[in-house]
């Protein structure tokens, strides 16, 4: 994906000087290896400092919500999905937006890099397939295939679904995945096991919300762990609190997860917290056969409904 | 234990199954007692704020009733409820909690005998879960 980069300055150039776009939102280096921060570039000149490789796996969509300005943005498959789903939201709409898209080849999670090496990661470079790592004492040679994010690695709209220019050529999208596997698993266990797999998954959650500051559908005035009057949440340790509020984090994104993984990359204690977002996913494709930011036409699934929508569960 | 009984909350729709209680009342048909009633203007009214706090303090089960789908006094309420309802039902179970501490029906304000019936029903399936031991909020 690096050989994007030309083209996403190119064009990100080319619509700031024609004035098409007042900002471009995209990503320039930072200051740690694998760790390129989004950034708003103002100026044609500044295009220079625009990036792009398998480290770009935060949201950019994140950084729209309630801007004035014309905006071009640099995105992905599941970025475009939630551009699509601002727009259903009446959050924002497509003729403030120049979207500039990347078909997709995945991103790489930063904690599996860091588990192949044992000493501190200097740098970190890539070609198409593979990745290169360098540490004080040594360099090694990875496939990507084997660092990808977990979402990534069973993508299947990598593609960008609405776009106003290319990068590159739209590319296959993989086959033959099975993207609820994660989920069946702990469908498969007792009501115990299942609690016991949640209680150990959540441990280490040490309420920071940076899972709920990354994802681009977290855009509400107040949100529900400020609220006081009730408060429907505590905002202590207690363990029941902490798994209201993965639960309610979760329910808020039914519909309109696209599992882009930013609130799982940005967690700093590696909590698995798309195991929630998962499992409202698979429902909704599953009882109302939908999958969030594919279309502009359709309503989200819970501003609908439908005559005969399942009701086995209700007396 | 054999003499435990479990609390239930539950949330009725004013127009309907809280129609329907008042009804099985004035109409002296016996019913269980577990249950303490909270009135809700809609089934479409109801958050899963609600049904995790009622857990969270200590109810050993949820029920949540409304009209029937096509009865909604607000037109269609009851039909965006019974999504979130779905995937609500879903989460929670998948989460761990046990399939039947939270139980939904649709009753209208004439049925008082569908009342009993599924109250009945409703609180045999959480006594014979047994008292909550999860999800409990500690009490400092
Ligand atoms: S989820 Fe898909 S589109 Fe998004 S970064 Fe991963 S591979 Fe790319
Ligand atoms: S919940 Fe996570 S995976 Fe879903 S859209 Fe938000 S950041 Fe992306
Ligand atoms: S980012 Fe991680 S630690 Fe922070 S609140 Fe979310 S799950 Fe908990």
């Amino acid at each position: 994906m690096i050989g994007y980069m030309d083209k996403i300055k190119e064009i990100s150039e080319r619509i700031l000087k024609e004035g098409k776009v007042d900002i471009i939102v995209g990503f320039r280096k930072g200051s740690l290896p694998m760790m390129n921060e989004p950034c708003v570039v103002k100026k044609a000149e500044d295009v220079k400092n625009l990036v792009w490789d398998s480290n770009c796996g935060i949201n950019l969509v994140n950084y729209l919500t309630n801007r004035k300005e014309k905006i071009g943005i640099i995105a992905k498959g599941c970025d475009t999905r939630n551009i699509v789903t601002h727009i259903v939201e009446n959050k924002i709409k497509k003729e403030q937006l120049f979207i500039i898209g990347v078909p997709c080849t995945g991103m790489i999670d930063k904690n599996k890099v860091a588990s192949k090496v044992d000493s501190e990661i200097i740098e970190v470079t890539e070609n198409e397939n593979t990745i290169k790592v360098k540490t004080k004492t040594n360099e090694i040679e990875l496939n990507k295939t084997d660092l990808l994010q977990e979402n990534c690695s069973i993508c299947v709209h990598r593609n960008p679904v609405v776009y106003d220019e290319l990068v590159a050529e739209l590319i296959e999208e993989p086959k033959d995945i099975d993207r609820y596997a994660s989920v069946k698993a702990v469908e498969s266990m007792s009501a115990e096991e299942k609690w016991n797999y949640f209680e150990d998954l959540i441990s280490t959650c040490i309420r920071c919300y940076a899972c709920r500051n990354a994802c681009p559908l977290c855009y509400c005035p107040t949100c529900f762990v400020d609220e006081s009057r009730p408060q429907w949440v505590g905002k202590g340790q207690d363990k029941s609190d902490i798994r209201t509020f993965h639960f309610l984090r979760a329910f808020h994104c039914a519909g309109r997860c696209t599992d882009c993984g930013s609130c799982e990359r940005a967690c700093p204690m590696g909590i698995k917290v798309r195991d929630f977002t998962k499992k409202l996913e698979k429902d909704c494709v599953e009882l109302f056969g939908w999958e969030a930011g594919m279309t502009l036409k359709e309503r989200p699934p819970l501003d609908e409904f439908k005559l005969n929508d399942p009701e086995d569960f209700i007396y | 234990m054999s003499d435990w009984e479990p609390k239930i909350v539950s949330f009725f729709c004013n127009w309907c199954t809280y129609g329907a209680a008042d009804l099985a009342g004035v109409s002296r048909l016996e019913h269980p007692t577990n249950t303490r009633v909270i009135r809700v203007p809609c089934s479409g009214r109801i958050s899963p704020k609600f049904i995790l706090a009622a857990l969270r303090k200590g109810a050993d089960g949820v029920w949540v009733s409304g009209c029937h789908p096509g009865d909604c006094h607000y037109i269609e309420g009851n039909y965006y409820a019974r999504r979130k309802f779905a995937l609500m039902k879903n989460l929670l179970e998948h989460m761990g909690i046990e399939p039947g501490r939270v139980q939904f029906s649709w009753i209208s304000s004439a049925e008082s005998t569908k009342y009993v019936t599924v109250i009945n029903e409703v609180v045999s399936k959480i006594k014979a879960l047994g008292p909550r031991k999860n999800f409990i909020k500690s009490k400092n």
